[in-house]
């Protein structure tokens, strides 16, 4: 739950705004990340946690509901 | 040695505006503006062929040089959006140009083809004379003008580009290229059957890491900093992308040539049309170095280094 929080944190500061989507909402077709916001959201990623993503895990796939996110940085983290 | 000699370019004369392109894709003209950058991007006729662009713009690049067709060693043609496989259009450029002996290569890449050309024509100017590089797509009919095909169909025009690599003479003189490869995410940007299919995101994810960082390293290994680079030539793909590469190797978004506004996204094509623009309004001689780059399918991407003639 912290991580997800914290992922939300990075979300919101790249959308300047106060968000709250759900665990498995897409936050493509939400709307909430377009192409562009999706670069910003991994580079507040890598900050946010101090990892490193690899351009072999640059894949939007990877990045579109904060569940998967929080599993991909536990992931890295681990 | 390897000169840039002179650019060409060629661009149907048909406009496709957001306000005629927006209606038919489900998209707010204004949005596709603000998401791309791009106003209007040109069409060919339906007699026209990637080819047919490519001779046009290889002429006006041939004339710009004041060099005749049968000086040449060598043509590159680059596409990927060509309307045949194999033979690609590169022996059709070269017969239309009243050649029937000349070497002329595929170089079948979209969107980085023309940077792959360009690295390639250095190598073989030294060997074979004077290398024609040419970008030609017709981008047009391989997109979906519906709903469905919006991502695509609002970004991709038709064009050509030409560039004349010289082994004797130029205005510039190409010092070293970057050329990258990497096949575990080639499913992100393909053509398949007669469709573009693009994981836009994933492209602009790729691209917005890999081209500064190419940038970068050609610099760094010439002993050159970001804002030594007079000017910057890249792929138009995305004004939004060229933007934040500017903002990735930190120089003014002013030191990057854009004309993606009036073309959209021609594909390999792009960078030779947009050198050929910068350099008609910058014709002197030139003293800051300049900087290709380019990112496309496969994924391929780098970047190629001039500096002027004397340099």
């Amino acid at each position: 739950v912290e991580t997800e929080a914290r992922i939300l944190k990075v979300l919101q500061s790249i959308k300047g705004t106060t968000l709250n989507p759900g665990a498995d909402e897409s936050l493509f077709e939400s709307g909430l990340l377009d192409s562009f916001a999706l670069t910003d959201f991994v580079g507040g990623l890598e900050d946010e946690f101090g990892i490193t993503i690899p351009d072999s895990d640059l894949s939007a796939r990877k990045f579109d509901t904060i569940r998967k996110v929080a599993a991909y940085v536990a992931a890295k983290a681990a | 040695m390897a000169f840039l000699r002179a650019f060409g370019s060629y661009v149907p004369p048909r406009r496709v505006t957001n306000h005629e392109l927006g209606p038919l894709v489900g998209a707010d003209p204004a949005w596709i503006l603000e998401v791309s950058g791009i106003e209007e991007r040109r069409y060919a006729a339906n007699e026209e062929t990637v080819a047919s662009l490519g001779i046009l713009a290889a002429e006006d690049c041939l004339r710009k040089a004041g060099v005749s067709a049968q000086d040449l060693g060598m043509i590159l043609v680059a596409s990927g959006s060509s309307e045949r496989f194999c033979p690609g259009p590169a022996s059709q450029v070269a017969a239309g140009l009243g050649l029937s002996a000349t070497p002329a290569l595929d170089i079948p890449v979209a969107s980085c083809g023309s940077l792959i050309g360009l690295a390639l024509a250095a190598e073989l100017a030294p060997k074979v004379g004077r290398v024609l590089v040419v970008g030609a797509e017709i981008m047009s009919r391989r997109v979906d003008r519906t709903p469905e095909g919006k991502d695509t169909a609002i970004l991709f025009g038709d064009g050509a580009g030409a560039c004349l690599v010289d082994a004797d003479s130029g205005f510039a003189r190409i010092a070293d290229w970057i050329l990258s490869t990497d096949g575990n995410a080639a499913e992100i940007l393909k053509v398949v059957g007669e469709r573009l299919v693009m994981d836009g995101k994933s492209v602009i994810l790729q691209a917005y890491r890999k081209i500064p960082r190419a940038i970068g390293d050609l610099l760094a290994r010439n002993s050159l900093a970001a804002a030594d680079v007079g000017i910057y030539l890249l792929h138009q793909a995305n004004l939004n992308l060229i933007e934040r590469v500017a903002a990735g190797v930190k120089v003014p978004i002013e030191r990057f040539f854009v004309n993606i506004a009036r073309y959209g996204n021609t594909s390999s094509a792009s960078m030779l049309i947009a050198a050929d623009e910068w350099r008609a309004a910058h014709p002197g001689p030139v003293s800051a170095p300049i900087v290709f780059s380019a990112f496309g399918a496969g994924i391929q991407w780098g970047a190629l280094l001039a500096v002027g003639a004397q340099g």
